[in-house]
């Protein structure tokens, strides 16, 4: 567990840096990863370190301002206001008087600039602290030595160092002189009980961009000349393009030519090793290039293509049936096991299994993929919404055959992620593009686009097998049957692992031609209802208290020696007894009937405990009450919109997410026919977090695997049902409770 | 190519274009006024929401022949400088996360507490059920309507 030390001395001296800058003032460049990864050498030698092998920077202007610039890709999670919190906490400055900007992407010296896995706040922690706390002892000792003073005989507060006959300097009066000194071999980070900015109430940082509708996305980016691609891509997976006629659409109004790209890319795919980011299907593409976006969207639908089967063409059915196969054959790989979990079925009283399954997922962002390139002989320009910058920026030098200093990549501002922008293929097409017809150009996606031609969450199956004996849960088994690639990591360490004396995780998987990757909480999304469903079951069977069977399960993980293991029984035990206290669990009046569930996933702790009402004869979520334990929490506003986002998205997506395939094609193509949680559904959360002064974990993914759990426990407490099928919803005659009165 | 005469923000705009282009198009391609967001070209999210006439209405499924002869109103027009009382409350409330949809939220907000001056929590949740926020901050949403709503009052 890590902890808050107050003093650091840091051996890692290389990932910080500072200069005087050319108009005055001090610049501080850092390296998150470098100074989090202590196996990561640094790239190049250090005497040739300049400002681009940072990640972020610090400038301190001669008038005292201050700009941060945030590194990592703002998808909605909230770290272009967090990160820059932390820096500015540490290096002692007022923070409505910092300005923050989005940082850009060198790819020939930057390490790592992504928005996934939850990780930017957990990984950042140490060195931003780090980073701030060094410019505020540089800046301390310049004064000192303009006062010939100790530096310990001053004192810091909103950018104004203070000595002790009551004298004053600004940080921008002793800038020049800081950038000249070395940097502290040591420095003092904050108690958590002196912090000032960490832990308060700060709106997003572009808030007034927002809601006045300034530029900020990708969508809104603009040069001059620039023109819009359409991209007509195969309709089916599993298709490709045989031949087209662009007669009709090339004489549309605006239309400027229509090409064909995907030759590159079908080259890219093909060899021995392609970048995880690319998900890309095989098929070459017909772009109409047009004077503007509705011109170049109503030309695409005007041409006419003809596209031959080139592998499978999969239905929902099929599918359905691999993985089934899957679930009752024996390819699977084992991932982890304890003791004897066969021996442990055989001698069981009792052997519980159920099978849950669900369906593919579109990742919905609300700004549809885009993006804008640039291609010159000289650069390549790059701007858009993108969460793997430098994937990105590498694979368009591979398909392009460029150099990759030739790209230069900017980030926007992005209308979601969700997992959807780690791939990058809209970035190549519009690279391909550029290319090709060697103007500013940006590939728009309309929404049927980007629902039809995703990188959708694979539909999965787990097949849990519970063995009772004696009153007691004595075996465990997990089977999971996926597409595209299994669980990975530390998931099989996950909760219950360590806390069943037996316990097994086998995973089989097959390969499908549509292109799948990563959504929001990859594999626990989904996951976190199973096993918590599973686990109300187990409950019921044992006939023991839910809260108290899991708390007693948590109880034997309590120290364990067991490093494999992720979570911390008890955290998890704290946040279902908050959970529990804080929703009324047992207590709950006539009419309302409650879910609870306690996971861990993405570092951070979650307890929830949904309750459901019965209205018209249908069961209506009307509330989520949900506890985390994420450590110091930097932004508890911008963490609670995390949190009450994340539980909706996760009750919304359990109850209605539908998406399916007929030969290849998708059986959903916009919001009419895919439904999306509204505001009429969306429960209302109440959001809890435990007060610690452990070092902060993530927050854009743990809230939501574990509401589609609560959920299901819910329904069952209010309807007697249980379903083992998301999207819960998909025949709402299911639920309908004709009379009340039957569930006694 | 037709020529449309169009109101905007109170300011006449004339604008060339096919009769059927969406009004959303002209003002993000032709106008540069990027404010008013794209999300499904169907009518079902939004993120397109304008004023005509003072009610909301979906840009996108609105083609530019018939926006003619209307008083338009986007986001960039709402206020100067974000001081209507729904921006206001916006910011307060700390509503957005990712952002992308909140022209069209608070587009649609605005144009409802203009004709509900004191509304019930199931009028709000119906008022704003046709706009879709991927990141699910509709608690958010409920609270700052409810906030601009005593403030408009």
């Amino acid at each position: 567990m890590s902890t808050t030390a107050a003093s650091i001395t840091f051996s890692r001296r290389n990932f910080l840096r500072t200069s005087s800058l050319a108009s005055g003032g001090l610049l501080i460049g850092f390296n998150l990863f470098t100074a989090c990864k202590s196996d990561v050498k640094p790239p190049i030698d250090l005497a040739d370190l300049n400002y681009n092998d940072f990640n972020a920077f610090i400038k301190i202007a001669k008038n005292g301002a201050v700009t941060i610039f945030s590194p990592n890709p703002e998808i909605g999670q909230g770290v272009k206001t967090a990160m820059p919190m932390i820096i500015a906490e540490e290096l002692g400055v007022a923070w409505d008087k910092v300005l923050v900007e989005q940082g850009v992407l060198d790819t020939e010296n930057y390490t790592r600039q992504v928005a996934g896995g939850s990780q930017s706040i957990r990984f950042g922690w140490d060195a931003l602290r780090q980073t701030g706390a060094t410019a505020r002892q540089m800046l301390v000792n310049a004064a000192a030595a303009k006062w010939g003073v100790d530096a310990s005989e001053l004192s810091v507060s909103e950018g104004v160092i203070t000595n002790a006959a009551g004298e004053t300097l600004g940080y921008g009066d002793v800038v020049d002189e800081a950038a000249k000194l070395e940097v502290p071999e040591e420095v003092t980070l904050k108690e958590p009980k002196d912090y000032k900015i960490i832990g308060t109430d700060q709106v997003n940082v572009d808030i007034d961009k927002i809601i006045t509708g300034k530029p900020l996305f990708g969508l809104d980016y603009k040069v001059d000349g620039m023109v819009y691609a359409a991209v007509l891509r195969p309709p089916a997976f599993g298709q490709e393009l045989e031949s087209y006629d662009a007669t009709e659409a090339k004489a549309m109004p605006g239309v400027i030519d229509v090409i064909k790209i995907g030759k590159k890319a079908k080259v890219l795919l093909g060899k021995e090793e392609v970048n995880w980011t690319a998900q890309l299907v095989p098929s070459e593409k017909v772009v109409v290039i047009a004077k503007t976006t509705w011109e170049a969207f109503k030309a695409k639908k005007v041409i006419k293509a003809q596209w031959k089967n080139a592998s499978t063409l999969e239905s929902t059915d099929y599918q359905d049936k691999k993985l089934n196969g899957l679930l009752d054959g024996n390819e699977f790989t084992t991932l982890r096991e304890d003791g004897d979990v066969d021996k442990a079925f055989a001698n069981a009283d009792t052997v519980l299994e159920r099978t849950y399954e669900s369906p593919f997922l579109p990742h919905s962002c609300m700004e549809p993929m885009n993006f804008f390139a640039n291609v010159t002989d000289k650069k390549i320009q790059l701007v858009g919404p993108i969460q793997t910058p430098e994937d990105a920026a590498n694979t368009v030098a591979e398909l392009l055959g460029r150099d990759v200093k030739d790209i230069h990549l900017e980030m926007t501002r992005q209308g979601g992620g969700f997992g959807r922008r780690l791939y990058g293929d809209f970035v190549y097409e519009v690279a391909e593009i550029s290319d090709t017809i060697r103007k500013p150009v940006k590939m728009v996606s309309s929404r049927e686009d980007d629902m039809t031609t995703g990188v959708y969450r694979p539909a999965i199956k787990y097949r849990i097998k519970a063995a009772i004996k004696n009153g007691k849960l004595t075996g465990y088994q997990l089977k999971e049957a996926a597409i595209n690639g299994n669980m990975y990591g530390l998931i099989p360490n996950f909760f219950p692992a360590g806390a069943v004396e037996n316990y097994r995780v086998d995973v089989a998987n097959y390969e499908s031609n549509i292109t799948t990757g990563a959504w929001r909480a990859p594999y626990t999304n989904f996951l976190a209802y199973a096993e918590q469903a599973f686990f109300d079951e187990i409950a019921e069977t044992m006939e023991v208290d839910k809260v108290q069977l899991r708390l007693d399960l948590l109880e034997k993980v309590k120290g364990t020696t067991d490093e494999r293991i992720q979570y911390d029984p008890e955290r998890m035990q704290a946040v279902l007894k908050l959970a529990v206290d804080k929703s009324g669990w047992g207590k709950a009046p006539e009419g309302t009937y409650q879910g609870v569930v306690a996971y861990y996933c993405h570092n951070s702790h979650v307890a929830e405990v949904a309750d459901v009402q019965i209205e018209n004869g249908m069961p209506v979520v009307k509330k989520v009450t949900c506890v985390v334990d994420c450590g110091i929490v930097i932004n508890p506003l911008g963490a609670k919109n995390q949190i009450v986002g994340g539980v909706i998205d996760g009750v919304g997506h359990a109850m209605y997410g539908q998406f399916g395939f007929k030969d290849g094609v998708p059986t959903s193509t916009n919001y009419d026919t895919y439904r999306l949680i509204r505001m009429k559904e969306a429960p209302l959360v109440d959001a809890y977090m435990i007060q610690n002064e452990l070092s902060p974990t993530g927050l854009g993914e743990p809230t939501l695997p574990p509401a589609g759990g609560a959920v299901a426990n819910a329904l069952k407490a209010a309807t007697g049902k249980r379903i083992y099928k998301q999207p819960f919803m998909e025949d709402p005659d299911f639920w309908r409770v004709e009379n009340k009165e039957i569930l006694g | 190519m037709p020529k449309y005469n169009l109101n905007i923000n109170g300011k006449p705009r004339s604008i060339e274009a096919s009769a059927d282009t969406p009004l959303l198009w002209i003002l993000r391609d032709h106008l540069d006024m990027v404010g008013t967001k794209f999300g499904c070209g169907i009518a079902q999210c939004g993120a397109c929401t304008v004023h005509v006439d003072g009610n909301a209405a979906r840009s996108c499924s609105l083609p530019v022949a018939s926006a003619e002869g209307k008083e338009i109103t986007t986001i960039e027009g709402l206020s100067e400088d974000g001081s209507h009382p729904v921006q206001k409350a916006w910011k307060e409330v700390d509503v957005p996360q990712c952002g992308y949809c909140q022209s069209g939220q608070i587009m649609t907000a605005s144009a409802f507490l203009k004709q509900n001056k004191n509304p019930s929590d199931a009028e709000i949740k119906n008022a704003m059920n046709g706009n879709i926020c991927r990141c699910a901050a509709y608690n958010r949403i409920q609270k700052a309507v409810e906030i601009a709503a005593g403030n408009m009052g």
